[in-house]
């Protein structure tokens, strides 16, 4: 087939095509994961009984709001990388601007905590079932924005697939963050992020291959 | 050797207006428009990649084919407020890259590709031949994606009269047409 023929062939009764296709698939993604989440996580982990009195404790909103904004940053972030030519810009440094304010917080909260209670702030109660759960509560936002950005198209799969893991890591820590007891601000840096980590290692790894178009 | 107009700066933010216009057009259903649109961007395509796969010149009309249909399948990812040049270039480049490494491994990559929004700089109008058989690519599809388009695409029904002769209803002549140009894609990426 001739080049001009592929041209009037692709160009033959074209039907119109919807505006926002990026941000709206993206947003079902959310839309669908979230809910699947929570209900798993209510269900198989238990909301917190103590949630209503947990609302006015200031650490307690950190847990929620931190992981809230690295999803939010980690959505523009694939927001971006899914549409050809469009730069990421500050979205980057945004997903990680939340981890570093947790960081201070718990580098203060660490030296200003008398020695012997340092490893109770860093180890909790619950810190072998934090990474994982948090892993487990991302994966329905994670498949979701994998499927999003595969019917879009990244010409960065790496860091499509990373920011993708950003975004599923956040919302899965937030989700989360209403069943975890935890606390203190070390845990949040340790625990909190590593479970964040983990579908952005995946994402990066799984980006190039499952991404590819 | 393909004929190559080159540009001058301000004819080259004159193509981005009078491409960006049809463009827009064409998503919005405009045939005509979009028809125009992908033949002068088709020569466009061919002056860049041509300039930069200089080695493998028999590669250029296959590669210019297969830009043209993965610009058409993702085209719900160009956003108005966006220069066309950009959304453009950053995938002719993707898909060059996906070749060079497809052809020649990490050396090709070498290459400097960093020279920024030149894809409208040049236009070469005469097409070499294609090596690829995209015709017959188009024959493996399965029946339900293939007849759409033979019907819609290449014989001009209507979506209307292709359901009526094929026995599909009318939306999955649609998706058929859809899926199938997305299969294509696939498969011309599994031929180089």
């Amino acid at each position: 087939m001739k080049t001009d023929d592929l041209v009037s062939m692709l160009a033959s009764q074209v039907a119109p095509v919807a505006r926002g296709a990026a941000t709206h698939r993206l947003v079902l993604a959310l839309m669908v994961g979230v809910p699947l989440s929570a209900t798993f996580m209510a269900i198989a982990f238990g909301v917190r009984h103590d949630l209503l009195e947990a609302l006015f404790l200031p650490m307690f909103w950190v847990k929620v709001i931190f992981p809230l904004a690295v999803a939010a940053a980690g959505f523009v972030a694939v927001q971006r990388l899914a549409r050809p030519g469009v730069r990421v810009g500050g979205a980057f440094p945004a997903i990680l601007a939340p981890v570093l304010a947790v960081w201070v917080l718990a580098t203060i909260a660490w030296v200003a905590a008398p020695a012997d209670a340092r490893a109770a702030m860093l180890w909790g109660q619950t810190w072998r079932a934090c990474v994982i759960s948090i892993f487990v509560l991302a994966l329905p936002v994670f498949v979701g924005a994998m499927c999003a950005l595969k019917g879009l198209a990244p010409t960065r799969p790496r860091l499509a697939g990373a920011a993708a893991g950003a975004l599923a890591g956040g919302a899965g820590a937030a989700v989360y963050a209403l069943h975890c007891p935890e606390l203190t601000a070390p845990f949040l840096a340790v625990w909190y992020v590593s479970g964040m980590t983990l579908p952005v290692v995946v994402g990066a790894l799984l980006g190039p291959r499952f991404l590819r178009w | 050797m393909p004929r190559i107009n080159t540009g001058s700066p301000s004819t080259l933010s004159d193509t981005e207006t009078a491409l960006r216009g049809l463009f827009l057009k064409g998503l919005a259903g405009d045939a005509a428009a979009y028809h125009a649109f992908l033949r002068q961007l088709s020569s466009h395509l061919r002056a860049f990649l041509g300039k930069r796969l200089f080695g493998w010149p028999d590669e250029v009309e296959d590669l210019v084919q297969e830009c043209l249909l993965a610009m058409h399948n993702q085209r719900h990812t160009y956003q108005p407020d966006q220069p066309l040049t950009a959304w453009v270039q950053a995938i002719a480049r993707y898909k060059m890259i996906d070749l060079l490494r497809a052809k020649a491994g990490r050396e090709a990559l070498h290459e400097p590709l960093d020279d920024d929004l030149a894809v409208f700089a040049h236009s070469a109008i005469d097409a070499s031949d294609a090596r690829r058989d995209l015709g017959g690519l188009l024959d493996t599809l399965p029946d339900r994606q293939r007849l759409p388009i033979v019907h819609v695409k290449l014989e001009g029904l209507s979506v209307a009269e292709t359901a009526q002769r094929t026995g599909m209803s009318e939306s999955a002549v649609k998706v058929g047409i859809h899926r199938g140009l997305k299969a294509l894609a696939l498969r011309m990426r599994g031929d180089k």
